[in-house]
């Protein structure tokens, strides 16, 4: 540039950056919403707290949870120092439900983090792509959609079997579908607005546009969704465990013990629904942070 | 809109052989011979013989597949390794029991989720709102199966008024007999169909009623009939979709349900199958239940479009 | 603003040769599957340094002949020369290489910035994604928003719902600037703003036009903004050119009956051009299914049987200016219009 202006031209642009009036992004608006939202703020503290108490299961535990005497049986809370009881072969419920959540978690959330990833890429490229790509993968989820999601993980799970990673194979396998559905649609959404077209002329290929221009704009709706998934994928590994096709015995896991726990219902009904409060709490603060963070995406910019 | 109607049923054939694809898939996968899982281990020799030609298991993997396919479209789904009978009999009798259940709860979930959405709705904001969100989300977040244990804990270990396990005498419920086995059961499965159902109708009716009749209302204090019928057609297609998705997960999903009450349907039937590896019974009940899940589909589709002429695509 | 163009012949900047694309339309399973004619066969070219405009109604083809020149979407036939060489063919320029000195600005000025991209990223993501260094990007993104009237310490690290929509704007010329392009194309770039605004960046625009030694291609419906920026002006119709030429010639002496009418349709702020009856009768023709021979026949007041049986040619008038040329039937000595007379001795519009 040698011709001479008016205004001197700022030699450090990053300076001029740096000195620049900082502008509010959607996800700094995003943030503050969150840090506002009190329920969300309590729910997120609650599932911090379950999940510190499965990962220090073995410090807080009471006892150990695979053993117990059949003489102690089906005993109910605070008999001998059983905080909640003992279960049908007298082991410490307490300490069974510390070390179950580690496993109860492990099935409910890895299958959504990895649905979320296979899943997310894929709809992300059929929505772009559009056209024979498209019609592809969505013709190929449409026939995983032709089953209710539970069938599908019996399926799964009843055919080739048991054991925790089978659990984890079916969930997955369970959730892409929908997450698939959802990320094209959103994408497909993207890809009509204008600053697509723009970065098109740029010339920058494929992967760059989706990288810089297409996944911040869709992540937000596809980690909504996602948050909410979580919430059924712990009510569906611990029914797996339920029926028996989850986590065998004699590992401690909340569906299974659930399950363990029906016969003590004509003993002590209160027992039996201990796992199920388990359960119900950590699906209902996933439940309640998703629409947290939904309300809080919610911002019109 | 034929043509629409005909284009979807067509559209189903190749979803449907998808899927007959994917439980076939599964089987071949399964671990062991797939000769042990699908031949009765007590059979005298010519059934067995009969039985290895009929799914061609020395034959290469498409050819049994299009063997079983055949077998499938012909009526025949296979004998249960376990008693030795034809499948098909003992999964109709199944799949009927698991409507007696699926239909009320549906009917129960429906019509209280469209109720408490659109109260929800109306009273947005309110503490007659948040209350009833409040009841629609942890209907949502409950494990409907503890539910159900929790529900005999009270009715009928505490207080013994319903019985906890069965069915009781079959046909069609008519007498107290049969409707008391039916009422566990059936509140049980419908939390789940109404929590999702009321949190859609409110986000829906919300949707609505803030696009145009916000003034009218404020001014008119009350809903009049005709302005619940504009809502109630604008809400219509997505909550049919939903209704029919709910529907569909019944159908499949009351497994855990039906293991908690014992209850003799589908669930049941799939339950024991699992437990005595008997794969021939497993997949062909999985076949149906999907197949009506397709079915379902259909109908709501058609339905959709029947109500909103934009959904003819 | 109207410079006249009087150097000697040289090679054109752009060039567009038969461009067509026509869109498939889902439809019936069985049957004839119908298109949407959106451009058919449309030639015309653009000379360095000037201001083409390209008018036309809602569902004339422009806005798809704007992303057929910039290959935003790839013509059915016909091709687009570049100084010279043809692009996305055999021994032309890649699409890459023709961004590096054509670019466009869009008619929404919201939708065409990503909302997560701060405007200096979104500036400097062009120059980068062409290899320019991060550092040298930015600095270029900061010193073009200072050209275009926005102080980089308030606006560069700002994002797009925190601008106004002639801000936005702006930063979209700053955006297609960073390329260095030599040809901007601007797809209804001041519609949707209001006027007053409108005339800031018209005049922005007119100013960086000579700064940066630019070429415009300029599409717009609004008949007086294009008047006000064009050199040169083509008139669009249902995917189809009706008139070419000169600004002014076209304004005061439209021959085309389309451009007539359109013109007609102005308001004037002259009180004693009233118009008491409107000028085009008819509906719009359906762009899936257009008329044959000259599209316009059906609303046009001229109408004779050969308009039904030929498509007309571009033609000048005998005796005229080269440059500017009507399809029109009525011009055509070989197609022997019956009313051919009346036009040759018509009265140029008055301003």
């Amino acid at each position: 540039m040698t011709t001479a202006h008016a205004a001197p031209v700022p030699t450090d642009v990053e300076q001029v950056l740096a000195r620049a009036q900082q502008g509010i992004g959607y996800w700094g608006r995003v943030w503050e919403r969150l840090r506002a939202d009190k329920v969300t703020l309590v729910v997120t503290a609650v599932l911090i707290a379950i999940v510190l108490m499965a990962v220090f299961a073995p410090l807080i535990a009471t006892h150990d949870p695979m053993t117990g005497s059949i003489l102690g049986r089906l005993k109910g809370f605070g008999y001998q120092g059983h905080l909640l009881g003992t279960d049908e072969t007298g082991r410490d419920i307490f300490s069974r439900l510390l070390f179950g959540a580690r496993l109860t978690l492990v099935s409910g959330v890895l299958p959504v983090v990895f649905a979320l990833i296979i899943g997310g890429l894929l709809g992300v490229v059929a929505g772009y792509f559009r056209g024979g790509v498209n019609t592809l993968i969505m013709r190929s989820m449409d026939v995983l959609y032709a089953f209710p999601s539970i069938l599908l993980a019996i399926a799964i799970c009843g055919i080739l079997g048991s054991g925790l990673e089978n659990t984890i194979l079916a969930l997955t396998i369970t959730f892409i579908p929908p997450i698939v559905r959802i990320s094209e649609t959103v994408t497909a959404q993207v890809r009509t607005l204008d600053f697509v077209d723009a970065a098109r002329i740029s010339g920058a290929n494929s992967a760059t546009i989706m990288r810089f221009h297409v996944l911040n704009n869709v992540l937000g709706p596809i980690l909504i969704y996602t948050t909410s998934l979580i919430s059924i994928a712990i009510i569906l590994a611990a029914g797996l465990s339920f029926l028996g096709l989850g986590v065998t015995p004699p590992d401690a896991e909340w569906g299974l013990m659930l399950n363990n726990l029906r016969q003590a219902i004509w003993v002590d009904p209160v027992l039996a629904a201990v796992p199920g409060v388990a359960i119900f709490i950590t699906s209902m603060s996933f439940n309640l942070m998703s629409d947290g963070l939904r309300q809080a995406m919610d911002v019109r910019v | 809109m034929e043509i629409f109607i005909l284009r979807r049923v067509l559209y189903a054939v190749p979803i449907l052989l998808g899927v007959s694809i994917v439980i076939f898939g599964l089987v071949q996968l399964s671990p062991g011979d797939v000769a042990d899982l699908l031949i009765p281990p007590e059979a005298p020799k010519e059934v067995a013989e009969q039985l290895r030609q009929k799914f061609g298991l020395d034959r290469p993997v498409y050819e049994q597949y299009l063997l079983w396919l055949g077998n499938l479209l012909q009526g025949d789904l296979g004998v249960s390794i376990f008693s030795n009978q034809p499948v098909l009999g003992s999964l109709t009798s199944a799949i009927g029991n698991t409507m007696k259940l699926a239909v009320p709860a549906a009917i129960l979930g429906f019509a209280l989720g469209i109720i408490l959405g659109a109260l929800a709705a109306v009273g947005r904001g309110g503490w007659l709102d948040k209350l009833l969100s409040g009841i629609a989300i942890t209907g949502v977040s409950l494990p409907h199966y503890w539910v159900g244990i929790v529900l005999v804990a009270i009715f009928s270990v505490t207080y013994n008024v319903l019985p906890a396990q069965g069915m009781g005498p079959g046909g069609v419920p008519t007498g107290w007999e049969q409707i008391k086995h039916l009422i566990l059961p059936v509140v049980t499965l419908s939390l789940i169909p109404m929590g999702v159902v009321s949190r859609l109708v409110r986000a829906s009716v919300l949707e609505i009623i803030n696009q145009e009749f916000i003034t009218t209302l404020h001014a008119k204090g009350l809903l009049s009939g005709r302005v619940l019928l504009h809502i109630a057609k604008n809400a219509a297609p997505s909550v049919l979709a939903v209704m029919g998705l709910q529907f569909g997960y019944l159908l499949g999903g009351s497994i855990l349900v039906e293991t908690v009450f014992n209850w003799p349907g589908s669930g049941n039937l799939m339950n024991l199958a699992i437990f005595r590896r008997d794969v021939p019974v497993l997949s062909a009940t999985i076949l149906a239940l999907a197949t009506l899940f397709v079915l379902i589909n259909i109908l709501v589709d058609v339905l959709q479009a029947l109500i909103d002429p934009r959904m003819r695509r | 603003m109207s410079t006249a163009i009087d150097q000697p012949r040289q090679r054109p900047l752009l060039v567009a040769n038969d461009l067509r694309k026509h869109f498939p339309l889902k439809g019936k399973l069985f049957g004839k599957k119908s298109v949407v004619q959106a451009v058919d066969d449309i030639s015309f070219e653009v000379h360095k340094g000037e201001t083409l405009g390209i008018v036309g109604e809602s569902g004339c083809g422009k806005s798809t002949t704007a992303r057929l020149l910039l290959h935003l979407i790839p013509p059915d036939a016909g091709e687009v020369v570049f100084d010279g060489k043809a692009v996305a063919k055999p021994d032309g320029i890649t699409p890459n290489a023709l961004y590096r000195q054509m670019q466009m600005v869009f008619q929404d000025s919201y939708a065409s910035l990503n909302p997560r991209l701060s405007i200096a990223q979104s500036i400097a993501f062009g120059p980068i994604v062409q290899g320019v260094p991060r550092k040298e990007a930015l600095d270029r993104a900061v010193s073009l928003l200072e050209r275009v009237g926005l102080a980089p310490s308030i606006y560069a690290n700002r994002y797009p719902h925190e601008l106004s929509g002639g801000q936005r704007q702006r930063v979209n010329i700053s955006r297609a600037l960073a390329f260095e392009p030599k040809l901007l194309v601007l797809d209804e770039a001041v519609s949707a703003l209001d006027k007053s605004v409108e005339a800031q960046v018209l005049n922005l625009l007119g100013e960086i036009k000579s700064a940066f030694d630019l070429t415009y291609v300029f599409i717009s419906h609004d008949l007086s903004v294009v008047r006000y920026i064009s050199d040169r002006v083509m008139v669009m119709y249902l995917g189809k050119v009706v008139e070419i030429g000169p600004v002014d010639a076209i304004y005061r002496a439209p021959r085309h009956p389309y451009t007539q009418a359109l013109l007609a349709a102005m308001p004037s702020m002259s009180p004693r051009r009233r118009t008491e009856k409107a000028p085009l009768s008819g509906d719009p023709p359906n762009p899936i299914d257009p008329p044959s021979g000259c599209r316009f026949r059906t609303r046009c007041p001229f109408a004779a049987p050969v308009c039904a049986e030929k498509p007309p040619r571009l033609v000048t008038q005998a005796g005229e200016d080269p440059s500017h040329r009507a399809a029109c039937h009525l011009y055509d000595p070989v197609a022997a219009h019956p009313r051919a007379q009346e036009v040759r001795h018509a009265q140029p519009l008055s301003a």
